[in-house]
């Protein structure tokens, strides 16, 4: 399968807070590629650190939108330590809220 | 209006600054101060600077600046919003300590121009450096988002070498956070008090009545800040309309202080009848000193935020129906 790759510090600098980046990354290219069955990669390489606003807002609605099919096909690349540990965040709570969805 | 300034106005002591707040005569603003020490926390420079862009700069007045500390006002760019000329002269190319001055940002372009740009001002290390940047990010985005102020977010701070510590505030002359969560949480915003500790409650977001958020807020920044804040045992203290709330120093005994997803559980102090300052001024104070690893602290919070929601969700379980 072929995989879309994403580099973040391209569009974010060295550290990733930006919201409207994460939304326009999101929007013009994640979705796009989730919504044809390709993986994407988030390539961190050169990102310091991040926020859990810029990560809830690359990644919140493709997982929601997307569910398992998101958690399957994102994977990520060259994460600092305070980058996994956001993402890991942002996909905790997530998974958490979408199990709320399926049952209210 | 009236401010008055003193030789102490830190977070510990903020409610005197709050005493001599008098927000009648909202056409002009008088800054009165000691006069002969002046210490003021950035967050104290912020609240100023929002009064005076709302008076504009021919409405502010500095009554008996004397003290010789008061060059400070100047250094950090007070005098840049008053039409009132500095007394002091200091030299502004001079290296003098670790300080941002009163920035205004306006939106997302400059808030990342300015968070890259103030690193080398802290001359911070690298590893304390990205939750000095968390910090400010998320703070300054919840203005752009939320706070609908026209002139932007005011942002200062500055690094105190004695207690090794950045103190930092932001400031709006935006609805508040009443206003901003009036839409979505009626029942919980009786008062500004009650409102604000909404705010600080995880995974409440004012742009939407879903617990967890929408695809771009998930109502977590601020709990997130005030638990950065717990863990290095500093102060965070919040000011919108009528109410503030304060958190208070943890027992230094206490190995690790619990995180806690009930902003009522945490050791802090809260009024609800400040002066009513139209908009929202938040301030904190992030030590250096701690021991624990930014990435620890994340993963704690990562924890309790979880739980929290996971708390909530079971609440809304149907029970069965003995009968």
């Amino acid at each position: 399968m072929k995989k879309a790759t994403i580099t973040i510090e391209k569009h974010t600098g060295s550290f990733a807070e930006n919201k409207d980046k994460a939304k326009q990354l999101r929007i013009r290219h994640i979705i796009p590629a989730l919504s044809e069955g390709k993986g994407v990669i988030l390539d961190f390489a050169g990102v310091s650190g991040t926020t859990q606003s810029f990560i809830h807002a690359l990644i919140a609605q493709p997982i929601r939108q997307f569910g398992d099919n998101a958690l399957e096909n994102l994977e990520y690349k060259n994460c600092s330590d305070i980058v996994k540990e956001v993402i890991k965040t942002v996909y905790e709570y997530m998974q958490e809220s979408l199990n709320n969805e399926d049952e209210t | 209006m009236k401010i008055t300034l003193s030789t102490s106005d830190y977070l510990r002591n903020f409610e005197r600054l709050i005493s001599s707040l008098d927000f009648s005569e909202p056409d002009q603003l008088t800054i009165y101060s000691h006069p002969k020490w002046l210490n003021v926390h950035p967050a104290v420079l912020t609240l100023i600077t929002a009064l005076a862009i709302k008076v504009g700069k021919s409405h502010v007045k500095f009554a008996d600046l004397t003290a010789s500390s008061g060059s400070y006002l100047d250094r950090m760019g007070l005098f840049n919003y008053t039409a009132q000329q500095s007394p002091y002269k200091i030299n502004k190319k001079e290296a003098a300590g670790r300080f941002i001055p009163i920035h205004i940002i306006k939106n997302s372009t400059e808030q990342s121009k300015f968070i890259s740009d103030m690193i080398p001002l802290l001359h911070l290390p690298a590893d304390k450096a990205d939750a000095v940047k968390y910090t400010i990010g998320e703070l300054i985005r919840n203005v752009l988002e939320h706070a609908r102020a026209k002139e932007g977010a005011i942002v200062a701070a500055q690094y105190y070498k004695k207690s090794n510590t950045i103190r930092i505030g932001i400031c709006d002359s935006g609805i508040g956070i009443r206003s901003s969560f009036l839409q979505f949480w009626p029942s919980h915003t009786d008062t500004d008090i009650d409102a604000i500790k909404w705010a600080l409650t995880p995974g409440i977001s004012g742009t939407t009545r879903k617990e967890g958020g929408t695809e771009e807020n998930a109502g977590a920044g601020l709990f997130f800040i005030k638990s950065m804040a717990k863990v290095a045992r500093n102060y965070f203290m919040i000011y919108s309309g009528t109410g503030i709330y304060k958190l208070l120093l943890h027992d230094k005994r206490t190995e690790r202080p619990r995180l806690q997803v009930n902003p009522n559980d945490d050791r802090h102090s809260e009024r609800n009848d400040a002066p009513y300052f139209q908009g929202t001024l938040v301030a904190i104070d992030l030590s250096l000193d701690n021991n624990v690893e930014f990435t620890e602290l994340l993963a704690s919070i990562r924890e309790v935020y979880s739980n929290a929601i996971r708390e909530r969700k079971k609440r809304k379980y149907k029970q069965p129906k003995f009968i």
